[in-house]
């Protein structure tokens, strides 16, 4: 599988939570194996409700509850599954979670539902769940397994709401619309003009937005890889011309 | 002749062969279209040298791209498709789009999968749709803007243009398409003499921009199946589906050749050797497809003129087409 981590290979299961693994998860999580930016995975959702902050903030906080609770739960039977029965499990616990989200979405936050409720069932599909849960959440203790749910939850949410706000300042010129909805808050919507470019809240636009924010991180790794006093190829040549 | 032409060289005389039709086009809409031109042009230029500086070429290389003049006739196109009160910053934006998402994140010229004027295009008719419909009536029926009220009108953001509204009309393909009265036949709406006033000078430009492309047929700059297959499918459609000039008629065929921008696309988008099939065959089946979904957009989509969406799906196939007719072994295999 793609996503087989670094992390798994002959650890043993007893170890405990320490603080190096604490910095390791949410560096993995966060940026260096970041779910939407590096193992693009969740792209189903991520490109489909980040046109908004609010549905992005909806949709972002409800993955990671489900990954947290399905990372949980799967570590805690990791020890009853064998070969055969790990896939069954995996999906129907995720499932489970997602089942009770929507619910829950729809009792307590049912504008909100109304907006996003079809892409809340599809996180069942979100690769993220299924691959956490293979690559980690099967093979590590309770506690490292919901700290690895945390950390690559907080990381697909972090860039599914930096979509929704690109998108939303520049598509429809206004940021938090429609987040008291979400929150309860009063109404704070900022509005910059009254029409934008329409663009970037169409699907084309969720593939440039995405696209960029890649090619933005890997400018960023590769700044902090090369030491600044290097001179690059391009340099060289503007030397020489 | 085909062989010593250099891409430098059938830019060149593109770029001339659209002079009459760009001609006639500035003489029916006024100013603006220059004016166009030149801010898509500027602004693809200049875009073009920052990508390249940003993907680390050197000042010769530089030069020289700029020089080979692809980016200008990107320009060019993108300038003669719009309409001529758009904002200044709709055109650069355009312009800027063309040129850096549909030309040099695929690795510059030779490597672009779409065609870079109509990816522009796409971009601002998807975002802006009522800006881009905003065309003023030709300067036989109304006398245009002069330079300086053109100017101002595209000095405007786009809530300020609201005050030009009332010098905007709709182009013969909008005003077919969403024509009011269901029981007017087809004769009759073109007989109208205001609907001949309005399409009169499109098929003008459009008998232009066939001279300017004969031109370039006979030079042997472009292929001869891509406009031809494109001219004859969309004929051959729109006769299909004329039903004798009825009130659910989809238009004769002359009206559909000789409107918005047929004769443009068929001997100069189309002809793109960077975004086309590479075999023969393959062109025909290019031009096809563009007239093919251009008709089915003009006839039923929501845009009126559908050339822009023809050319960028037919782009996306392109691959595929040559993919299919490259010519297999044996074993039925392909090199």
């Amino acid at each position: 599988m793609l996503l087989s981590h670094p992390e798994n290979a002959g650890q043993s299961a007893r170890q405990r939570l320490r603080g190096t693994d604490l910095r390791q998860l949410s560096r993995q999580g966060l940026w260096d194996m970041n779910p939407a930016l590096v193992q693009l995975l969740g792209l189903c959702p991520l490109l489909a409700v980040s046109n908004t902050f609010a549905t992005s903030l909806g949709l972002g906080l409800t993955t990671l509850a489900v990954l947290i609770l399905s990372n949980l739960s799967l570590s805690l039977v990791r020890g009853l599954l064998d070969e055969e029965t790990r896939l069954p499990v995996q999906i129907l616990t995720i499932a489970s979670f997602v089942t009770l989200a929507d619910l829950s979405l729809q009792y307590w936050f049912f504008d909100l539902h109304q907006r996003i409720g079809l892409f809340v069932a599809l996180i069942v599909t979100n690769c993220t769940l299924l691959g956490r849960a293979e690559a980690f959440a099967t093979r590590q203790p309770v506690l490292r397994a919901m700290l690895d749910g945390v950390m690559m939850g907080l990381g697909f949410l972090l860039v599914l709401l930096l979509m929704g706000a690109i998108r939303e300042l520049i598509g429809s010129g206004s940021l938090f619309a429609k987040l008291h909805l979400l929150t309860g808050l009063p109404d704070i919507t900022l509005r910059v003009t009254d029409s934008g470019f329409l663009l970037l809240l169409l699907p084309p636009g969720a593939f440039l937005t995405l696209g960029c924010l890649i090619a933005a991180k890997n400018y960023i790794d590769n700044f902090f890889a090369h030491s600044p006093s290097e001179n690059s190829p391009s340099e060289k040549q503007e030397a020489t011309a | 002749m085909t062989s010593a032409m250099t891409s430098t060289n059938m830019m060149r005389w593109t770029l001339l062969a659209l002079v009459p039709g760009l001609v006639l086009l500035a003489w029916y809409f006024g100013t603006g279209i220059l004016l166009n031109i030149v801010t898509a042009s500027v602004a693809a230029l200049v875009a073009e040298a920052l990508m390249l500086r940003l993907r680390g070429k050197s000042i010769t290389v530089l030069r020289d791209t700029l020089m080979d003049g692809s980016a200008l006739l990107t320009g060019v196109l993108l300038g003669l498709a719009l309409p001529p009160l758009l904002p200044f910053w709709m055109v650069m934006l355009a312009a800027v789009f063309a040129l850096v998402f549909g030309k040099h994140l695929y690795g510059g010229l030779g490597h672009n999968l779409f065609n870079p004027a109509m990816v522009g295009f796409a971009v601002l008719i998807l975002s802006f749709p009522l800006a881009m419909s905003q065309w003023p009536p030709p300067s036989q029926i109304t006398p245009p803007l002069s330079t300086v009220e053109v100017i101002k009108a595209k000095w405007h953001t786009r809530d300020a243009r609201a005050d030009y509204d009332g010098v905007t009309r709709a182009t013969p393909l909008d005003a077919w398409k969403f024509r009011q009265d269901a029981s007017t036949t087809s004769d009759e709406f073109f007989t109208d003499p205001v609907q001949a006033a309005n399409w009169q000078p499109w098929l003008h430009i459009n008998l232009a921009f066939l001279v300017g492309g004969l031109c370039l047929l006979y030079l042997g700059v472009i292929p001869w199946q891509t406009p031809l297959s494109m001219l004859l499918v969309l004929g051959g459609l729109a006769l299909l589906f004329q039903d004798g000039g009825s009130a659910s008629s989809l238009g004769a065929p002359a009206f559909h050749l000789m409107s918005g921008a047929t004769m443009l696309a068929a001997f100069f988008i189309i002809t793109d050797p960077v975004t086309c099939p590479t075999l023969p065959t393959g062109l025909l089946l290019f031009g096809a497809g563009v007239a093919g979904i251009t008709f089915i957009i003009r006839s039923i989509g929501a845009y009126p003129e559908g050339i822009a969406f023809g050319v960028l799906l037919m782009n996306a196939c392109s691959p595929l087409i040559d993919y299919l007719l490259a010519p297999k072994n044996n074993m039925g295999e392909q090199p």
